[in-house]
C-alpha cells in the first residue's frame, strides 16, 4: 500500500490543520469561547453541526487516496508494484459495491432489472422477461437482516455515545447520563446524541443492507446509487469549503487594506471588484472553465490517471469559484474596516504609535471575525446547490467524478422514460438537501449569535 | 442630476474595459487565434497558410496588445484587443462559430427571455413582500415560526428539483401544462406558466426571509413606537410606515437586477425548451462558441451598470434625503 496525496487532498487536510489550530487558539480566549458556548445552546445549532460533522468524516475518509500493492505472484523483482488506480479509504469501505455492478437500470431493493428484456428460452420461444440482478439473490430475508443491521446500529451508536460520555464526565457517569436524558446539561447533549444515533443507525442499516441489495438502485451502466451518494459527498464539501478557503486571504487582505489606507490603494481596490461583480456570476464560471478545459487539452502531460485528471479540474473550478465569489465579501469587509478604523480605540492606537500591522491584528482582524465567520457559512450552502446547476450547464466537475450534479444531469435524460427512473435523481437531491439544509440551519444561529444587529 | 448620471456613464466606461481585458485574456491568452483557425477548419490538411488566411479573414492577425510594427498611437490602436473591444462598445457583436450575427439574434432572443423573466420578477416580488409582510404582523407566533421553517426548507433544496418535479408532476402525470416549448403571443401563455410558477416557489424561502428581516429591523425603530403611540393600528403602521421605510432596502436589492432579467436563466429556458438568451448562452457554451460567450458577458456587465444607475436614481424619487452629485 502507498499513500499518495492528490492536489485537493492536499488542501483538504491544509484546511483540517488550519481548523484545529484556529479552534486551538479560540479555546484560549475565554470571551469567544462563550460566544460559540451561547451558539451551541440551541439545540438545532448542535443537531446540524453533527450533520455536518458527520458529512466532513465521509469527505476525510474520501481524502485519504491509497495506490493498492498488486498480488504478490505477478511480481518478478523485489520492488513492490502498484496498481494504477488509486482509490480512497471510502471505496475500499464500498469495495462490494464497487464490483457488484449490474447490467443495467434496478429499482432500489429490486431483484429483477428494471426494464423487461426479450430472450430466447430452450424451446425456441421468444419471451419477454425480467433478467434477475447478478448480485442481488432472490430468497433473502429482508425483514430479518434490516432487524440484524438495525439493531447493529442502535448497539454501535449507544457504545460510542457512552463511550463520549465517559470521556467528557468520568466522575460522576450515572448523572450526567440522567441529565443528558432528561434535557437538563447545559448544553443540548440530548439533541446531539439523538441525530447521531438516527445519522448511525440509518448508515448501518443502508451500509448492511447493500451487501445484499443495491440499496437506492443502480444507474444506467449498472452503478450502484448508494456508493455515487456517498462518494459525491467529498466533491461538494470540497467544493463548498475549499473555495471559501481559497477567497478568504483575498477578500480579507484587500477589504481590509481598501479600508484602512484609503486614497489609490482604494480607488484600485474598488475598481477590481465591481469590475469583476458586473460580470454575470455564471458566465465568469464559464468562460473561465472553457478556458481551463483547453489549457488542459493542450497540457495532456499534467496528470498520469483520469482521478488525477478530473481532481485537477475540481481543483481549477474551486479556484475560478474563489476568483468570482471574493468580491461580496470584499466589500462588506472595506465598509466595516472603515467604520471601525475611524473609532476611538484606533485612533487612540494610531497616537501611541502602533504600527499598522498591529493595528490590523489587534483591533480590526478580530472585530471582522463574526462578518467572516458568517458569510464563510451562508456561502458553503450556496456554492453545494451551484456544485449542481454548473454540472447541469456543462461547466462543472469532470463528467467522470461522482458528484451530486452529475447524478443528477445523467438521470435527467431518462426523465421521458415510462415509468420513470426517479432513485438517481431521488438520492441525490436527498444527499444534497440534508447537507444545504443542516448547513443553513447552523449558518442563521451564527447569524443570530453574531451579528450585533440582533443585540437590541 | 442629469450630469450626475453622465458622470456615473463616464465611470462605467474603464469597467467596461475591464470586462473586456478579463474575457479577452481568458479567451485569446488561453485559445490563441492559431488554435481557433486549426479548431474551426476542421480535421482537413491543416497547412500555415490556411491559417494565415481564416486569420486574415476575420482580422485575428493583428498582434495581442502591442503592435510593434505600427507608428505612434495606432502602436496600441491597431491591435486585436481594441479593435475587439471597440467592436463590442458599439454593439456590433460579429458572428458566431455558426456563421450567424450574434446581435440579430440576440435582438430576436430578447422578447422570450423577457416573457419569462418580467412575470416570474413581479409575481415574486408581490408575494414575497406580502407574505413577509404578513409573518411581520404576527411576528413571534407560531405561524412565524414554522413559516420561517418550511423557508429555510424551501431553500435548502436545489433549484434543478423543483424544475423537475414540477414538470413530472404538471405535464407528465397530470398533463395540465406543455411540457416545453415557446409560442409568441397569447397562445403562448401555457407555455411559461409553469416557469414562472416554479421561478416564483423557488425563490419564496430566501426571498420572504431578506423581506421579513428588512421589515423587522423597520419595527424596532423609534418612529413606529411614536406611531403605535399615537394610537394608529398594526395595520395602518405596517403599510404606512413599516413598508414604506423599507422600501429603501428593498430598491437596492431590487432594482439592480431589473435591467438583467433580459438575459433570462439559463437553467429555466433550457429546461422549458425557450428560445431565449438563457438557452442561448447554454448552447453556446455548450457548443464552445467564444463569439457568443464574449457578447453576452458584455451585455450583461452593460445591463448590470444600468441596474446600478438605475438603483440610484430610483433612491432620489423615493427619499427627499438622497442628493446625487
Amino acid at each position: 500500500m502507498k499513500l499518495v496525496l492528490l492536489w485537493t487532498d492536499m488542501l483538504v487536510w491544509l484546511l483540517v490543520i488550519a481548523l484545529l489550530v484556529w479552534s486551538w487558539i479560540v479555546s484560549r480566549n475565554p470571551q469567544v469561547k462563550k460566544i460559540w458556548h451561547t451558539i451551541f445552546k440551541s439545540s438545532i445549532a448542535m443537531a446540524s453541526s453533527v450533520v455536518l460533522l458527520f458529512y466532513l468524516l465521509f469527505t476525510l475518509l474520501d481524502s485519504i487516496h491509497l495506490r493498492l500493492a498488486l498480488p504478490a505472484e505477478s511480481q518478478k523483482s523485489q520492488e513492490v508494484a502498484y496498481e494504477a488506480e488509486m482509490v480512497s479509504l471510502l471505496d475500499l469501505v464500498f469495495e462490494h459495491n464497487i464490483q457488484n455492478t449490474e447490467r443495467t437500470y434496478s429499482a432500489p431493493f429490486a431483484t429483477t432489472e428494471y426494464a423487461s428484456s426479450i430472450v430466447v428460452d430452450e424451446n425456441g420461444v421468444t419471451k419477454q422477461v425480467y433478467l434477475p440482478l447478478k448480485h442481488v439473490s432472490a430468497n433473502d430475508d429482508f425483514v430479518k437482516e434490516s432487524l440484524f443491521a438495525l439493531s447493529l446500529g442502535v448497539l454501535l451508536s449507544s457504545l460510542l455515545v457512552a463511550l463520549h460520555i465517559w470521556r467528557r464526565e468520568r466522575s460522576r457517569f450515572m448523572l450526567a447520563c440522567k441529565e443528558i436524558w432528561q434535557g437538563e446539561s447545559d448544553l443540548p447533549w440530548r439533541t446531539a446524541y439523538g441525530t447521531f444515533m438516527l445519522l448511525v443507525v440509518t448508515f448501518t442499516w443502508l451500509y448492511m443492507l447493500s451487501y445484499s441489495y443495491h440499496v437506492l438502485g443502480t444507474d444506467k451502466v449498472g452503478g450502484d446509487v448508494l456508493y455515487q451518494s456517498f462518494k459525491s459527498i467529498r466533491t461538494g464539501v470540497l467544493i463548498g469549503i475549499l473555495t471559501t478557503l481559497i477567497m478568504l486571504p483575498v477578500a480579507v487582505i484587500l477589504g481590509v487594506s481598501a479600508g484602512l489606507f484609503g486614497g489609490w490603494v482604494d480607488d484600485v481596490i474598488q475598481y477590481l471588484y465591481t469590475t469583476l461583480s458586473s460580470i454575470p456570476g455564471v458566465l465568469l464560471i464559464a468562460a473561465g472553465v472553457l478556458s481551463m478545459q483547453v489549457m488542459m487539452d493542450n497540457n495532456p502531460t499534467w496528470f498520469e490517471t483520469t482521478l488525477e485528471r478530473s481532481d485537477l479540474r475540481l481543483l481549477f473550478l474551486i479556484l475560478i469559484l474563489g476568483i468570482t465569489s471574493w468580491t461580496g465579501l470584499c466589500r462588506l469587509l472595506r465598509a466595516e474596516t472603515l467604520k471601525i478604523s475611524q473609532m476611538e480605540f484606533v485612533t487612540a492606537a494610531k497616537a501611541f504609535g502602533v504600527s499598522k500591522l498591529t493595528i490590523i491584528r489587534r483591533h480590526i482582524v478580530p472585530n471582522l471575525m463574526h462578518i467572516i465567520l458568517i458569510s464563510v457559512v451562508l456561502d458553503f450552502s450556496g456554492l453545494v446547490l451551484a456544485e449542481a446547476v454548473l454540472s447541469y450547464v456543462g461547466v462543472g466537475v469532470d463528467p467522470t467524478m461522482h458528484s451530486w450534479g452529475n447524478m443528477i444531469n445523467q438521470a435527467r435524460l431518462e426523465m421521458a422514460r415510462e415509468p420513470m427512473v426517479w432513485w438517481s435523481l431521488f438520492s441525490a437531491f436527498v444527499f444534497m438537501f440534508i447537507l444545504v439544509l443542516a448547513a443553513n440551519l447552523f449558518s442563521d444561529r451564527i447569524q443570530r449569535v453574531l451579528d450585533p444587529r440582533n443585540k437590541a | 442630476m442629469l450630469a450626475y448620471i453622465i458622470k456615473r456613464i463616464l465611470y462605467a466606461i474603464p469597467i467596461l474595459i475591464g470586462v473586456n481585458l478579463i474575457t479577452f485574456m481568458l479567451f485569446f491568452m488561453v485559445n490563441s487565434p492559431d488554435d481557433m483557425a486549426r479548431a474551426q477548419l476542421g480535421a482537413k490538411q491543416v497547412t500555415p497558410d490556411l491559417i494565415q488566411s481564416w486569420k486574415e479573414e476575420r482580422g485575428y492577425d493583428k498582434p495581442l496588445f502591442v503592435n510593434t510594427k505600427a507608428q505612434g498611437l495606432s502602436q496600441v490602436s491597431d491591435t486585436l484587443f481594441v479593435q475587439e473591444s471597440l467592436k463590442l462598445f458599439t454593439f456590433d457583436f460579429g458572428f458566431s462559430d455558426s456563421n450567424r450575427n450574434i446581435g440579430e439574434d440576440i435582438k430576436e432572443r430578447m422578447m422570450p427571455s423577457l416573457s419569462i423573466a418580467l412575470p416570474t420578477f413581479l409575481i415574486a416580488l408581490i408575494t414575497n413582500i406580502s407574505l413577509a409582510l404578513l409573518l411581520v404582523l404576527f411576528r413571534g407566533s407560531m405561524l412565524d415560526t414554522s413559516m420561517m421553517i418550511i423557508a429555510v426548507m424551501i431553500m435548502s433544496v436545489s433549484g434543478l428539483f423543483y424544475i423537475i418535479a414540477g414538470q413530472v408532476l404538471f405535464s407528465k402525470i397530470w398533463h395540465w401544462v406543455p411540457i416545453s416549448g415557446y409560442e409568441s403571443g397569447w397562445d403562448g401563455v401555457k407555455f411559461i406558466i409553469l416557469p414562472v410558477m416554479i421561478g416564483v416557489f423557488a425563490g419564496i424561502g430566501s426571498g420572504v426571509r431578506w423581506y421579513r428581516s428588512i421589515f423587522l429591523e423597520q419595527i424596532n425603530q423609534d418612529y413606529v413606537r411614536t406611531a403605535r403611540a399615537k394610537g394608529l393600528s398594526e395595520l395602518k403602521v405596517l403599510f404606512g410606515h413599516v413598508l414604506r421605510n423599507g422600501m429603501l432596502p428593498i430598491l437596492t436589492g431590487v432594482v439592480v437586477i431589473i435591467p438583467s432579467l433580459f438575459m433570462g436563466s439559463l437553467i429555466m429556458e433550457s429546461f422549458f425548451g425557450i428560445p431565449g438568451l438563457g438557452s442561448y448562452t447554454i448552447d453556446a457554451i455548450n457548443s464552445q462558441d467564444f463569439a457568443i460567450v464574449k457578447a453576452m458577458v458584455f451585455l450583461g456587465s452593460v445591463l448590470y451598470i444600468i441596474g446600478l444607475i438605475l438603483t440610484d436614481i430610483s433612491y432620489t424619487l423615493f427619499d427627499p434625503r438622497v442628493k446625487l452629485s
